[in-house]
């Protein structure tokens, strides 16, 4: 078998186990309702009755309007991501990757034949795969969602471009891509995904804006915060059009310029899948 | 194409002081069932992880198949069962074969065929998470099977099946070794070694402490002898069999002499006014082999 088939061999593999498993299934669910909710339920109620939410005051009702309708639904379908998106899809990548230590599946997967090079690869792909899927249907959910919105209101529909759907999937993809690969990684190095999940959770949710508290204080801390993993994601959605600031959606900044952020974004996704791979390689498996 | 299957030279694993595998150096050849036997904690998984380049080893060489454990060439080549099963527990038996059989590239026929050798067929659709612990067990025997692979390394396969199942994997091994197919299975059951095993490796402690075939560490076939009185059937064994050649056990003697020699001995006892209750060939068993070996010296004394 040549390298690439058996990078092949493994992403099949990889494929056929991950779409069988109700995880993945349960967490595609939790986040296209939590999109769901953010972007139009919870917007279209305070829309409909002029009642002040939290999200509500300050906005004035054409711009929430305009959020809920087709043309921002690639938008709509990625500004989650930084944050919340990442979080789950952080829990993801130490799912499907620390779990197999516990299962076993690793040990057994090591002796069918692809190198570990290739069977950590074929995993990774097979992930960012299913993202790719995610991020799709997510963003078909909220263009159907859209259009529903335009019709109840009576506008004009006007459809996203193309050259407004292609940059925001794929920022949407690279951002999920990252946390997932960072999820995956501490799955790796604690051979088990509670650990994975546990300090994930408190990196994306917690620790970096408390960073980012702790660097308005002092000096140069900055250099820092604006190079973590969630600045380069929530400026890329930002850059993108996501609505962040304080009225906006949480995680998303303007700290670093689109591109900056997206090679950013490239650098941590191959350190982290470089890192999980040399482990995988090195490791024994006892 | 090369007699030896597989080869190891001075292979040791330390764990911090603890030599888990230490300096291990043996050989399998091609078309053999090779029994690796010793208590739990001997260091079998050990050594068997180390052939299938899970583990790494802190010093020595292990060869399989021509080159180092785990060179993806040859993994393609080896099925193996490692320390229990390590299965999707989501997936059903069926689609955790199909997992396996898209990472060796090969299609899902050959899954059909694995369940159906360890008699999985019916509960294939079920998940592995419902299985019982023998059917986990012959799940990761078909996995091993798939890909149809030279050499085939099981680490205890019979754990955890009922006497009946025992006796189908016995009978799987065999055929496999029949079809061609080597095979280097542990086991801590001297009875199932015995009876399939061509050859077999004693480990204790970490240390290979034999490697021969099944007749070789039982050795030579003698006569067990009881007969009255016993200082006259004594005397008439030392002189027909040799002086050192006889063995005084439990209520008789054990005479080291070939099974034909049964009616010579009879006969001489006879003449010489003995009264013989019991004469027949006696073997050591496995069992008592292997304990010779692996108890400590100073546990005998």
């Amino acid at each position: 078998m040549t390298t690439v088939n058996a990078v092949l061999a493994s992403t099949r593999a990889e494929l056929l186990r991950l779409r069988k498993w109700p995880a993945l299934w349960v967490m595609t669910g939790a986040w296209l309702l939590l999109n769901v909710m953010f972007v139009y339920v919870f917007n279209y109620l305070s829309y409909t009755t002029g009642s002040t939410t939290p999200r509500g005051e300050g906005i004035p009702k054409e711009a929430l309007l305009a959020e809920m309708l087709p043309a921002a639904a690639p938008i709509s379908a990625v500004q989650g991501l930084p944050m919340f998106g990442g979080a789950i899809m952080m829990i993801l990548g130490a799912l499907a990757i620390g779990s197999g230590y516990g299962w076993g599946t690793w040990k057994t997967v090591f002796t069918q034949g692809p190198s570990r090079l290739a069977t950590t690869a074929g995993s990774l792909v097979a992930l960012v795969l299913a993202i790719v899927a995610i991020v799709a249907l997510t963003f078909v959910l909220d263009l159907g969602l859209s259009t529903l919105v335009a019709a109840t209101e009576s506008q004009t529909i006007v459809w996203p471009g193309l050259g407004d759907i292609a940059p925001a999937l794929g920022g949407g993809v690279l951002i999920a891509s990252m946390w997932m690969l960072g999820g995956a990684l501490i799955g790796t190095l604690a051979k088990g995904p509670a650990l994975g999940v546990g300090l994930g959770l408190v990196w994306v949710l917690a620790v970096e804006n408390l960073l980012r508290g702790v660097a308005n204080l002092l000096g140069g801390m900055d250099v820092v915060t604006d190079h973590l993993p969630g600045t380069a994601a929530g400026s890329l959605a930002g850059g993108l059009g996501a609505g962040g600031g304080t009225d906006g959606t949480p995680g998303v900044f303007t700290t670093l310029d689109t591109a900056s952020a997206s090679w950013l974004l490239v650098a941590y996704l191959v350190v982290f899948a470089g890192i999980t791979a040399v482990v995988v390689r090195r490791r024994d498996l006892a | 194409m090369t007699a030896t299957i597989v080869s190891t030279e001075h292979l040791t694993k330390r764990y911090g002081d603890r030599a888990a595998v230490d300096d291990v150096s043996l050989t399998v050849r091609r078309g053999e069932v090779y029994g690796f036997l010793g208590p739990n904690g001997a260091g079998k998984t050990t050594t068997l992880r180390m052939l299938l380049g899970l583990v790494r080893p802190t010093s020595g060489r292990a060869t399989v198949l021509g080159r180092h454990p785990g060179d993806p060439a040859v993994n393609g080549r080896v099925g193996a069962l490692v320390e229990g099963p390590g299965f999707y527990p989501y997936l059903s038996g069926r689609d955790n074969l199909r997992v396996m059989a898209r990472y060796q590239g090969i299609g899902d026929a050959p899954v059909e065929e694995a369940l159906a050798r360890v008699d999985l067929l019916e509960r294939g659709k079920d998940a592995f998470r419902s299985y019982s612990l023998g059917m986990k067990q012959r799940l990761g025997v078909a996995s091993a099977l798939l890909g149809d692979p030279d050499l085939l390394i099981l680490d205890e396969p019979t754990n955890g099946l009922d006497p009946a199942g025992m006796s189908d994997m016995r009978r799987l091994v065999v055929d496999l070794a029949a079809g061609g197919q080597t095979v280097v299975l542990s086991s801590h059951m001297l009875t199932e070694v015995q009876e399939i095993c061509d050859r077999v490796g004693v480990i204790s402690n970490g240390r290979l402490l034999t490697e021969a075939t099944v007749a070789e560490l039982r050795g030579a076939t003698s006569l067990f002898v009881r007969a009255e009185p016993a200082d006259v059937a004594l005397a008439v064994a030392m002189r027909v069999a040799g002086d050192d050649a006889v063995q005084v056990v439990d209520d008789g003697f054990r005479l080291e002499t070939g099974a034909k020699n049964a009616p010579v001995v009879t006969q001489a006892l006879v003449e010489a006014g003995a009264r013989v209750h019991e004469i027949r060939p006696s073997e050591r068993t496995l069992e008592e082999v292997f304990f010779e070996m692996t108890t400590p010296e100073e546990a005998l004394r």
